[in-house]
């Protein structure tokens, strides 16, 4: 398996099925730091230490098992549109494909488990799963944890719990993050609450596309501030049962009352998009973001009949600049990307 | 809205109290509610915060007119070369080692970036690794091996290699 055979396909997580929680939430991941003792930090890490560590990390991984499909990929001889694509998809972080020296991905089981090698900690594992469902990603992800700790010491402190090069994931490591969708809440102008909200309970709100970038398209990321003190259940718990719940309550609440105030207000949105994304000769990835978003609101209140809810989950992964660019085999500028997006998503939104 | 108590930057705590059944609001900026002993929950980006732990441990140095607490800045973890400047500035650490070498400066900004939580509940290793004493001796010899590498001093460099050979 290469990377650009995923070019083609939409990930597992992000294309579940509809029901009431997964419309609003897409997926839930679960991300484990872990570092091994007796090496260095990754910052004070010599090249020649960091292969060694890499080495070891990769047999260790691919010696136990990670469940179906395993793969691995060479982040550091990997191309920049192979390194974006994994980004794209959230194989890898921004700082894994941007980062220096040797270093890997190992994938399992249509890309729901990720391992990066020598990311900002020696191995930071994640587990992805569609809708709402922690509990599939914890029982996985423990699991491999606990199979690697049997051949790895890792570094752990009794007060200070796993060891991470960055003070802020201390403790148990773990960083719960939710992928949801609030287009009611934003066109409501509730969004600011929500933010608000959540920082309050220590988390933190961030874009589909993690640090640093902006919530386009009415997409959020929410995860945990807080990594110490807290045991990984309790954390998970928070999430599963008191906040997640509550996001989802606002949000279908705000969808019930666009629906009974404004339903030709929120029609002509929706249809509005989709006139545009049939009929658009280009189009650029910001613009199909929020339009498709607009599209998924109406396929999932039942405005919009004739398009399935799988369809338009992977458009949005499918015509994302790095997918694009190895599906048609060649770097596109963004004139061209812009086109090929247009091309693509016609097709897609006609033949059903 | 200004600040009720500086009356020069725009209020963004507002405060209601109600105290013995007496109602009162009060209106501040950031700072002067910090002043007043008030705690805000924002989210400080972790480097920003210890460049202010950094700068404070300098006043205080400058102060003082000590230069043992001045020269901290320019302590170096002994397996690792960290020193807390470098650190303010990434701000990752170097090694495990660090957590212990720097523990007194380091656990206001874990304290702080846990929402004063500073122990650990949840899952510990089944098998928790036996401190290896030689460690931090090996790995400050290994960084001198590097730089007697690089420096071109052969000789030097053989000499170290034995040494790490020794202790292992």
């Amino acid at each position: 398996m290469r990377p650009a055979d995923l070019c083609n396909y939409p990930s597992s997580w992000f294309s579940g099925g509809s029901n009431a929680v997964s419309d609003i939430v897409i997926s839930s991941r679960i991300r484990l730091a872990r570092n091994v003792a007796g090496y260095e930090f990754l910052p004070c890490l010599s090249v020649e230490r960091q292969q060694q560590l890499h080495d070891r990390l990769k047999e260790v991984l691919l010696s136990i098992d990670l469940g179906e499909k395993v793969w691995c990929v060479d982040i550091d001889h990997a191309s920049d549109v192979e390194r974006n694509l994994l980004t794209e998809r959230h194989l890898i972080s921004r700082r894994h494909a941007k980062g220096k020296g040797p270093r890997s991905v190992v994938l399992a089981g249509d890309e729901s488990f990720t391992a990066m090698i020598n990311e900002e900690d020696h191995l930071r594992m994640q587990a992805y799963a569609a809708g709402l469902d922690l509990d599939a990603c914890w029982g996985r992800l423990g699991r491999i944890d606990d199979l690697i700790e049997e051949k790895i010491d890792y570094a752990f402190d009794r007060q200070l719990g796993y060891l991470t090069a960055c003070p802020t994931n201390l403790g148990t490591g773990l960083r719960v993050s939710v992928m949801l969708h609030l287009p009611a809440l934003k066109m409501t102008g509730q969004i600011e609450k929500f933010i608000t909200a959540a920082h309050d309970c220590d988390m933190a709100v961030r874009g589909l596309f993690g640090e640093g970038t902006d919530a386009i398209g009415d997409f959020f990321q929410l995860s945990n501030q807080i990594t110490l003190g807290s045991s990984e259940q309790q954390i998970i718990e928070t999430f599963s049962s008191i906040i997640v719940p509550k996001i989802i309550a606002y949000e279908t609440e705000a969808r019930k009352s666009l629906l009974g105030k404004k339903p030709h207000a929120l029609d002509d949105k929706i249809q509005r998009a989709l006139g545009v994304l049939r009929n658009a000769h280009l189009i650029s990835s910001q613009e199909a973001l929020f339009l498709l978003s607009n599209v998924r609101l109406g396929v999932n209140l039942g405005r919009v009949k004739d398009i399935n809810i799988a369809t338009v989950n992977e458009l949005f992964m499918l015509t994302q600049p790095a997918h694009l660019q190895l599906r048609a085999g060649k770097i596109l500028d963004a004139d061209q990307r812009d086109t090929l997006r247009a091309e693509i998503i016609r097709t897609r939104l006609s033949s059903n | 809205m200004l600040c009720q108590v500086c009356k020069e930057r725009s209020a963004t705590i507002h405060l209601t109290e109600i105290d013995n059944g007496q109602r009162s609001e009060s209106h501040l900026c950031q700072q002067c509610a910090r002043q007043q002993g008030l705690s805000i929950k924002s989210q400080v980006p972790l480097d920003e915060l210890m460049n202010t732990l950094l700068s404070s441990q300098q006043e205080k140095a400058s102060q003082q007119d000590k230069p043992s607490i001045a020269a901290a800045s320019d302590h170096a973890c002994p397996n690792c070369g960290m020193t807390l400047e470098r650190f303010a500035k990434t701000p990752l650490l170097g090694c495990a080692h660090d957590y212990t070498e720097f523990q007194s400066e380091l656990l206001p900004l874990i304290k702080q970036s846990h929402n004063g939580k500073s122990h650990h509940r949840g899952k510990v290793p089944t098998r928790t690794c036996e401190y290896d004493r030689n460690e931090i001796q090996r790995n400050t010899l290994r960084r001198q091996l590097d730089r007697a590498v690089k420096n071109e001093d052969y000789e030097a460099a053989a000499k170290l290699r034995d040494q790490i050979q020794a202790l292992t």
